[in-house]
């Protein structure tokens, strides 16, 4: 692959990726690219970036990733594992009724589900970073569930990031496709070291009765950007369920699209940010419901502290005849030093009359009545702080319904209180 | 509810929806259309001004220039062709200069008599009114009544203009404080064009014996109105300030850019309501008033400033009434009510900037959206670093009739102290069917159900007008909604 | 004892409702002459709350078969408010909530519609505030409850009690009570009985729908009737009520 330096795009350096010379996928690329160009990186002038620093990618030049060597430090129960985002190895066997792929290899496979949904989902309007995805689009993985398939145990997948000689920046493309009925619960684990862009897109498609479980652990390196885009497409009666644990990156960047594309549709949106240090993150959401009688439920909660900084942009939209539509959201945020801040735009726009919508949103921080109850009970103050802290904590992690990965989120929420 | 009866006596009396739409036959003088550095000389000849204020009005005008209309609203409209308005428009013989309400032009009288507005003091003592009348017609004040009786306790009430020969210290020192002059679009055009508005100055420790209100009154055809209010509440005092405002039923959009500023000195109190029923347009979208209002207030240590607003009227609205909590323990309020029908289209809410330590602010906000209308909500809560201890509350809540209207709700908060406490809660809901047929089964007709439910659903913002005005906002409620259900 | 149809107030006639495609109510026949008090009965499930809401004129409810006949009109025609104006009156099983409105003023509203239909004056502050507080008196209905926001944040018996001084101020011609006793203690219980019963009078006409035999040992019913699986399965006299606290509703909802 190619290993040049190049700015976050350049003219001309597509001809070497999987695919190249397919029509299709070639013009897909150029799409991309040209919807790049002329949007550029996003600066605060654009509504969606109003409130994110973006200046950390600004200047050096960047790599595209080489082949990465060292994987002493991965674990390596996941079914997959993406290094700098291209497609390491997958991990056999899998449950009857799934298919794990690179896509690089399945591009070149000529997949039809690949080329019938690849695109379709994430669409290029205005979003910088699905454009610069679409423009370097080359691996990342393909997963798909056959009709009425239920999978219990989580499938777990490891996106590892590796420092190269200068910057990185990859671009990794995941498509998740559950037919009718089916059922999976998956966790993604983001790790790395050194300094890069991580611009993960998701494209996930659900059909009818389908229901996915997604979880993401975002641990990347705190020199590390993070922009992880995806979009889902949700079909009659069917449930989409997102939870982000977020503590990794210097900017982290968390958005979701989701359409309650049929009747009967419904999504959970929940996570945590847990901040330090100079960090952003970012958590940005679209719900559209798009058709009657579907829900929504989103729950955010951040806890920030030294000069971490929190975002949460959430927006519902119902459309003219999405009558019946149900929705709440809300966003809580703890703030444990004087010098961190929250943005917060919860957006609701409404064109149905049909509905019963709502949001809340609160900022504060420890209850210091708590506090002096439990000290006044003979616990000391920073351990009245800790568990305190993790109460609010497990505000967010109990909306998780996988009771194995709500432990395993749990664990790893907990454990941020304690790190460096 | 004996309101909701004459709710819908005043609407079947009324010979169209709008019950303000007529047209008062008065000879003007206007400044020709357009609008150019001549424009606005003519306009500071006109009023006698100081240099100073012509400067400061043309320093305005050569930035707005330089400025772009802003597009963030979620409002659309034909682009507003600037120089087609004429910025200029007084009533011939107040062009004069009455020296008493005995030489104001009967005409005139009678169309604020029309509006229920006493301009004759005699008949306001009669009356269990007990308010202080600025009218301003057009482009200048016509009338400000109880000016000698509040100069007693040192209250300076009059027309803009007449603090501008009058007081030019304290005009000079607060004009574009709150505001400046180069503020946004509009308020610059505002302060470039500014005819005429209301100026208030309550001296320390005083209160305010009655309630100062400015009726505004858009008559001739073809103007733009531009007032600028400024009221200024000195150290410990305190003001109820009402505004109200009405205009012609006409084809064609006219244009409203005011600017009000509020001063409240330490632990000063000022409490400012608005009933805003500007022509809002027919049902097919024709004519109405693009209102674009800038209004902010500053408060200093221990001070409130309160705002209060019933919107009902204009085809568009643009309106963030503000406060700037700049001192220690000072407090905000924004107590909203938004109703659009037919093809309105609002976008208001707030903006509570906490500077000081211990600062407050409440915002309680109701938007009622039917026909094929659209109301936003917008506000943004900012509470700064040093804002130890500062708390908000806004709750805003949307309520739909019919399916062809769109209720947005857009909040920015940005907290930026940990010991802040910011709380926000919004809904969006339909009129609960249950409720009006529970209604119905104890005999009360549909639309008499409709709007007795939407005022219980404002009442929380209904109740904090003073009393003359709560009463006519309750009225306003039924008749903005006429037609609106079946 | 049946009275002669000259004096029939409400007559339904093999009615037949739907909710949304399903059928509810599968050919109610129902007579009830001016003056009596009639009881419905049955499980939960079988009906009674779609009688009395399509009888009021509630929404969502599908007619596709069958008449009412009220004081011989067609009262499926009429408006909701129509029907109140004409002297029905419906006591909610679940009374709606009306936030910000308060109680005393669309007591008042209430009050002032149906005389203004009737062709009586309206009645000002005063001369309602006086009529009120008697019968607020006479029910023992705390004052205060009346400048509350309509039922919101009202308790169970609250909100029962609020309709029956509804009822008291509006004078029905024909009050349909739906399940009014349940939630309510002994004491409330008794409260309501009284209420009604002071309004008992040759023109004044009751159908008291409950779930229970409790409240018919307070207000004594001309006749009973048994609804279960939309049907009225069998119709006698107060002695009925009895039969069904011994022996339940088992068997008449097997032979429904
Ligand atoms: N709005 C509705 N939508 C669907 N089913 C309904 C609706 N209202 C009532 N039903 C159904 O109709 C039946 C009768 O209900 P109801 O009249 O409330 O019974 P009861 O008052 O005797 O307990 C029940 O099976 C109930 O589920
Ligand atoms: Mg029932």
């Amino acid at each position: 692959m190619a290993g040049e330096p190049t700015g976050l795009l350049h003219a001309g350096g597509t001809a070497s990726l999987p695919g190249a010379g397919n029509t299709w996928i070639d013009s897909l690329r150029e799409a991309g690219a040209r919807r790049f160009t002329g949007l550029g990186l996003p600066t605060r002038k654009v509504e969606d970036w109003k409130y994110t620093d973006l200046r950390a990618l600004s200047g050096s030049a960047w790599d595209l990733p080489v082949e990465p060597a060292d994987l002493a430090n991965i674990e390596d129960d996941a079914s997959a594992v993406l290094i700098n985002g291209c497609w390491m190895r997958g991990h056999r066997p899998l449950p009857d009724g799934v298919e794990l792929v690179s896509l690089a290899r399945a591009i070149e496979d000529g997949d039809d589900v690949v080329r019938h949904h690849l695109g379709s989902v994430a669409s290029l309007a205005r979003k910088h970073f699905v454009a610069l995805n679409t423009a370097w689009l080359a691996d990342g993985l393909v997963l798909k569930v056959a009709d009425g398939v239920t999978i219990d145990g989580p499938l777990r997948i490891t996106l590892a990031g590796a420092p190269g000689a200068q910057r990185l920046a990859w671009h990794p493309r995941n498509l998740i496709v559950l037919g009718r009925e089916a059922s999976l619960t998956l966790v993604m684990h983001h790790v790395g070291t050194g300094d890069y862009l991580a611009n993960l897109v998701e494209e996930v498609v659900l059909e009818r009765g389908a229901r996915l479980r997604h979880y993401r652990v975002q641990d990347d390196s705190p020199d590390a950007v993070n922009v992880s885009t995806t979009e889902v497409k949700v079909a009659g009666d069917a449930t989409y369920e997102n939870f982000v644990l977020a503590t990794g990156a210097g900017v982290g960047r968390n958005q979701i699209a989701v359409e309650l594309a049929e009747p009967g549709a419904s999504v959970r949106l929940d996570g945590a940010c847990l901040g330090r240090h100079r960090q952003q993150l970012d958590t940005t959401t679209v719900i559209d419901h798009a058709a009657p009688r579907c829900t929504s439920r989103e729950a955010y909660r951040y806890i920030l502290d030294d000069s971490a900084k929190g975002i949460f942009q959430g927006r519902v939209t119902v459309r003219k005849h999405a009558g019946g539509t149900d929705s709440h959201q809300s966003s809580k945020t703890l703030l444990l030093s004087g010098k961190a801040g929250i943005d917060a735009k919860p957006e609701l726009e409404i064109y149905a009359d049909d509905v019963s919508c709502g949001h809340g949103a609160t900022v504060g921080e420890i209850d210091q009545d708590a506090l002096f109850y439990m000290r006044s009970r003979g616990i000391p103050l920073e351990e009245a702080r800790d568990l305190l802290i993790a109460a609010f904590i497990e505000g967010a992690v109990e909306t998780i319904t996988s009771p194995e990965v709500q432990a395993l989120i749990r664990d790893h929420a907990l454990a941020w209180r304690t790190r460096a | 509810m004996a309101i909701v009866q004459e709710t819908i006596d005043t609407v079947r009396e009324a010979t169209g929806a709008y019950k303000h739409g007529f047209v008062t036959d008065i000879e003007t003088e206007r400044a020709p259309e357009g609008l150019s550095e001549d424009t606005i000389r003519f306009i500071s000849a006109k009023k006698e001004e100081p240099d100073w204020l012509l400067q400061w009005r043309l320093k305005a005008y050569r930035h707005w220039l330089t400025m772009k209309e802003p597009v963030w609203a979620k409002v659309g409209y034909a682009p507003i062709d600037y120089q087609a308005s004429s910025y200029y428009a007084a009533p011939k013989s107040a062009a004069d200069g009455p020296t008493s309400l005995d030489e104001i032009d009967p005409e005139l009288l009678e169309t604020y008599a029309k509006l229920g507005i006493p301009l004759k003091e005699q008949e306001v003592l009669s009356g269990v009114r007990n308010v202080a009348v600025d009218a301003v017609f057009d482009s200048v004040s016509v009338a400000t009544t109880f000016r000698e009786r509040l100069e007693k306790d040192g209250i300076l009430f009059c027309s803009i203009s007449d603090a501008v020969r009058e007081h030019p210290e304290l005009v000079r020192k607060y004009l574009g404080s709150v505001v400046p002059a180069t503020d946004n679009f509009f308020a610059t055009l505002n302060s470039a064009v500014f005819t005429d508005g209301s100026f208030c100055y309550i001296p320390p420790g005083t209160r305010c014996p009655m309630e100062l209100s400015t009726y505004f009154r858009i008559n001739a055809s073809q103007t733009g109105q531009f007032e600028r209010t400024l009221v200024i509440a000195d150290k410990g005092s305190y003001v109820s300030y009402l505004e109200g405002c009405t205009a012609p039923q006409r084809d064609e959009n006219q244009l409203h850019a005011a600017v009000v500023e509020l001063v409240a000195l330490d632990d000063a109190e000022i409490k400012y309501s608005t009933v805003q029923n500007w022509y809002p347009g027919d049902e097919e979208g024709r004519g109405g008033i693009y209102n674009f209002v800038t209004k902010r207030g500053l408060c200093e240590k221990r001070a409130r400033i309160s705002w209060t607003q019933v919107e009902t009227g204009s085809a568009i609205t643009w309106k963030y009434p503000s406060c700037v909590l700049k001192g220690d323990d000072s407090v905000g309020e924004f107590y909203s009510v938004a109703i659009t029908n037919n093809r309105q289209q609002a976008d208001t809410g707030t903006k509570m900037l906490h500077v000081g330590k211990n600062t407050r602010s409440r915002v309680i906000a109701k938007g009622v959206s039917a026909g094929h209308s659209q109301s936003t909500y917008r506000g943004r809560i900012r509470i700064n670093p040093m804002a130890h201890g500062s708390r908000n509350y806004t709750q805003c809540d949307s309520l739909l009739i019919g399916d062809e209207c769109a209720a947005h709700t857009v909040p920015y908060i940005e907290a930026r102290n940990q010991s802040a406490q910011v709380e926000h809660e919004a809904t969006t809901s339909k009129v609960s069917e249950d409720q009006i047929f529970y209604c119905r089964q104890r005999g009360i007709p549909e639309e008499e159900a409709l709007t007795l439910i939407i005022n219980g659903f404002c009442r929380e913002v209904l109740q904090e007008l003073p009393m003359e005005f709560a009463v006519e906002a309750q009225k306003l409620v039924g008749i903005s909604l006429e037609g609106s259900v079946g | 004892m049946e009275k002669n149809a000259a004096m029939t107030l409400l007559s339904v006639e093999n009615l037949r409702v739907a909710v949304e495609g399903e059928e509810i109510l599968k050919g109610i026949n129902l007579s009830i002459g001016t003056g009596e008090v009639h009881a419905i009965m049955g499980p939960n499930g079988s009906g009674k709350s779609t009688l009395s809401h399509v009888l009021a004129g509630r929404d969502g409810y599908q007619v596709t078969e069958g008449r009412v006949l009220y004081k011989g009109e067609d009262l499926l025609a009429m408006e909701p408010e129509e029907r109140a104006q004409a002297g029905l009156f419906l006591a909610f099983q679940y009374p709606v909530e009306i936030p910000g409105v308060p109680t005393v003023s669309f007591l008042k509203h209430a009050m002032n519609s149906v005389r203004k239909a009737k062709g009586l004056n309206t009645l000002d502050a005063f001369e309602f505030k006086k009529i009120m507080d008697a019968r607020l008196a006479d029910l023992q209905i705390d004052n205060s409850m009346v400048r509350r926001p309509l039922n919101a944040g009202f308790s169970g018996g609250e909100k029962k009690r609020m309709e029956i001084l509804q009822m008291a101020l509006l004078e029905p011609e024909l009050t349909i009570l739906d399940e009014t006793d349940s939630g309510l203690d002994i004491d409330a219980l008794k409260v309501v009985a009284d209420g009604v019963n002071a309004m008992r009078s040759p023109d004044r006409t009751t159908l008291v729908i409950t779930h229970y035999q409790r409240l018919l040992n307070h207000i004594v019913p001309d006749r009973v009737h048994v609804l279960a699986g939309g049907r009225i399965v069998r119709s006698g006299d107060p002695s009925l009520a009895l039969e069904l606290e011994e022996s339940g509703y088992g068997d008449m909802v097997t032979a429904a």
